[in-house]
């Protein structure tokens, strides 16, 4: 069972290549490498150091936008999911920020923050939050209320029902929320780079682009892709980690 | 109420109770007593306010007015006096059998091996010994209802709020609860309040039964089925009082089913 679902992971990976080989060699479009030529830029990126050293420069409002979206962004979630009034008050701002498109308002926050790490942390950040918020809020208002209802009639306190039962209840949902709001911000740490200042991997693909080394910017392109999978997968072996019995159906029949 | 009260002592008592969620009345100037080492049951047609009165009581949901007095204290929240079993378990479903059992005993801070100590003793008595490291999606309807007896349990309050727990369980293991709960009552020395909808039910296993119509919820009738309480679990279900009795609930009840 395992070896064949690695074995159509392979295969679903193998067309797709294929496919972008073929399409390259036909060729779709002269700005349309192939597969082969992407890759061997990519050895050449990684062997010439250019590759880490972007990704040194496009981690940073990365890291750091995910890291304030995923603790505010809970926090503000399990706010609105308790409170209706935080929910009414704070709630329209993140689905204005979900809806809002991006591209346009990056000119704002350049002018407002400039041109450095706080805006590319903001772009992340706008990206990333509303997500995360709106799952985790979401989560703790499904808690099942017998569940609730029990920790109170077991005498639990106030932080003990929302730190025993409802977090844990939620947690599965917040941490689909937190898995989208990586890839968000992930898009939105590339975007920034493309839109403010080109830096890191933004850069790569700019200024390869501009001298039509397709090749080139087809790999930084690849090499987000490949990252942001990476990131995914473990966050998702995190969860299995940390919540092995929470993954099973809620209890009732 | 057709029995004579004289002083009974009681465990719980209810007076001029009412409950209105909005402009809908649950509850109506409703008084009940609970004598204390008994089982009441509250009997009557789904929504007739049965399970809105038992959480009242456990001070999950506040009346709008009226006095409920545990031990003759009155009630302002839930307290360790009550314990409570819920329809749907309520059990965590991330947290294995001990730590489900003892959560009650976690809740009000005793410390880890107290506490498991004392969930294990319960584990074993609900007949669960050995699934002490499963998890509730691993146990049948059943065994999860014995998990959530046995919290309510190891807790040793001295009233047990029973929510119609066995309504979720397959009638053969409901029949095996019904002897249990028997035992229990006789064994434990504690008050138990029953929510049931089951006529067949609430005869068996109850000392008084409280018959409640609908909307608002008031009490028509107290029936204390006492003849056939010192038979043995096994005859009661032939004894003529008990069908007798059955026969006459109905026959109160059916003018209110539609």
């Amino acid at each position: 069972m395992r070896y064949r679902s690695l074995l159509l992971k392979f295969l679903s990976a193998f067309i797709v290549f294929g496919a972008w080989e073929i399409a390259g060699r036909i060729p779709v479009s002269f700005a349309f490498p192939t597969f082969i030529e992407s890759m061997a830029a990519f050895w050449a990126l990684l062997a010439n150091g250019t590759m880490f050293v972007a990704y040194a420069e496009t981690l940073k409002p990365l890291v750091v936008g995910v890291l304030i979206s995923a603790f505010l962004g809970i926090g503000i979630g399990l706010g609105i999911g308790l409170s209706r009034k935080f929910d009414w008050l704070v709630s329209p701002i993140f689905i204005v920020m979900q809806t809002a498109p991006l591209a346009a308002l990056i000119p704002l926050l350049v002018m407002v923050y400039g041109i450095g790490l706080t805006s590319k942390v903001f772009v992340v950040c706008i990206m990333a939050m509303p997500v995360i918020v709106l799952n985790t809020s979401g989560a703790v208002r499904n808690t099942p209320a017998s569940m609730i209802e029990m920790g109170q009639a077991f005498l639990g306190t106030k932080l003990d029902v929302i730190l025993k039962i409802i977090l844990p209840a939620a947690s599965p949902i917040i941490f689909a929320g937190l898995r989208l709001g990586v890839s968000a911000g992930f898009i939105g740490a590339i975007l920034s780079e493309l839109k403010i200042t080109p830096t890191g991997v933004g850069d790569i693909i700019t200024y390869s682009r501009s001298i039509a080394d397709y090749p080139s910017m087809y790999a930084a392109i690849m090499s987000i892709i490949v990252l942001a999978v990476i990131f995914l997968n473990v966050l998702e072996r995190l969860e299995d980690y940390l919540f092995k019995g929470s993954r099973q159906t809620y209890v009732s029949e | 109420m057709n029995d004579s009260k004289g002083d009974i002592d009681n465990a719980v008592t209810v007076r001029n109770v009412y409950k209105n969620y909005g402009d809908v009345e649950a509850l109506k100037d409703l008084s009940l007593d609970f004598p204390r080492g008994q089982l009441t049951s509250l009997l009557g047609p789904s929504g007739c306010g049965k399970t809105t009165l038992l959480k009242i009581i456990a001070g999950l949901l506040p009346a709008t007015s009226g006095d409920i007095q545990v031990n003759n204290q009155p009630v302002t929240g839930p307290g360790p006096d009550r314990a409570f079993v819920f329809q749907d378990f309520a059990l965590l479903p991330w947290a294995n059998v001990m730590r489900n059992v003892a959560f009650g005993l976690e809740l009000r801070g005793i410390d880890r091996s107290e506490r498991e100590a004392i969930a294990e003793t319960y584990i074993a008595n609900v007949g669960l010994k050995g699934f002490e490291n499963s998890f509730p999606h691993e146990l049948s309807g059943g065994m999860r209802q014995r998990v959530g007896l046995a919290r309510a349990l190891s807790v040793d309050a001295e009233v047990l709020l029973m929510d119609e727990p066995f309504s979720a369980v397959d009638e053969q293991t409901r029949r095996k609860f019904q002897e249990d709960l028997l035992n229990l009552v006789k064994n434990e020395n504690k008050t138990f309040i029953f929510v049931t909808h089951s006529i067949e039910e609430a005869v068996y296993v109850s000392d008084q039964v409280a018959l409640l119509l609908a909307r608002p919820s008031r009490v028509s009738e107290v029936i204390r089925p006492e003849g056939f309480r010192h038979k043995d679990a096994n005859s009661i279900r032939r004894d003529p009082e008990y069908l007798d009795i059955v026969d006459r609930i109905w026959a109160s009840l059916r003018t209110y089913v539609e």
